[in-house]
């Protein structure tokens, strides 16, 4: 199971602040991919992602137990 | 008890605690960066913020800033907290004290802190408006993070 969390403005368009899927090993981009479809959520290629808290590339793997963070542009401070 | 000198919280910033957290002998100095909300923006009235932060991964991030800047400036003590939640105009949102032998490297990576939190730390600002709301994003307007690739090999390097 990949855990995946929404924050901010992509909360808002996905209505929930997190969802449990069940996938085989896949990449951020293949999740983006998926849950832009799916979720009809647009923008993820334009957002940051983290995987168990650290930064990641599309390219990444993502593994069952994995937390999948999609990150908008920050705006802390 | 070890001091928690990078923090998230949804209570009000005493200032003078983060002081405290990086007072110490050997300091001739102590900057403070106090980040309050602002009513103003380019003509456009705010009448309060909502802050969210994905807290544990943000917390990390705050190290990670104290980390690097104690690689720069190797004499240095930083302590940050950031508030979430609901701010009204002039509350604080972030605090960060800098000590340091000489003054010179408290203001610098006082400075620094405040940028870096504004590139990598998971905390996001909702604007609402006399007129609407929005989520702010991209404060520094970096060529990298709309393009959505922000330099992540870089922070790798890092």
């Amino acid at each position: 199971m990949i855990t995946v969390l929404f924050f901010a403005e992509l909360q808002e368009q996905a209505g929930k602040p997190q969802l449990e899927l069940e996938l085989g090993e896949t990449t951020v981009r293949e999740l983006k991919e998926r849950l832009e479809s799916t979720l009809k959520i647009t923008g993820l290629n334009r957002t940051m992602t983290a995987v168990n808290e650290e930064y990641a590339l599309d390219s990444d793997a993502v593994k069952t137990g994995d937390t999948v963070a999609f990150i908008p542009p920050v705006s802390g401070g | 008890m070890a001091e928690e000198l990078f923090t998230v919280t949804e209570a009000p910033i005493p200032v003078e605690d983060l002081v405290k957290k990086v007072e110490r002998p050997e300091a001739g100095a102590i900057t403070t960066f106090i980040g309050t909300v602002r009513e103003w923006t380019k003509g456009k009235r705010t009448e309060y913020l909502e802050y969210q932060a994905y807290v544990p991964m943000a917390v990390k991030k705050l190290a990670e800033i104290g980390d690097e800047i104690a690689e720069k400036w190797p004499d240095v003590k930083t302590a940050i907290t950031h508030r979430i939640g609901r701010l009204e105009i002039s509350d604080i949102a972030v605090v960060i004290a800098v000590s340091s032998p000489h003054r010179k490297a408290a203001y610098e990576a006082n400075e620094y802190a405040i940028e870096r939190i504004k590139q990598i730390v998971p905390i996001w600002k909702k604007e609402h408006w006399e007129d609407g709301e929005t989520w702010i994003g991209d404060q520094l307007e970096t060529t990298s993070y709309p393009k959505g690739k922000p330099n992540i090999e870089e922070e790798r390097k890092r």
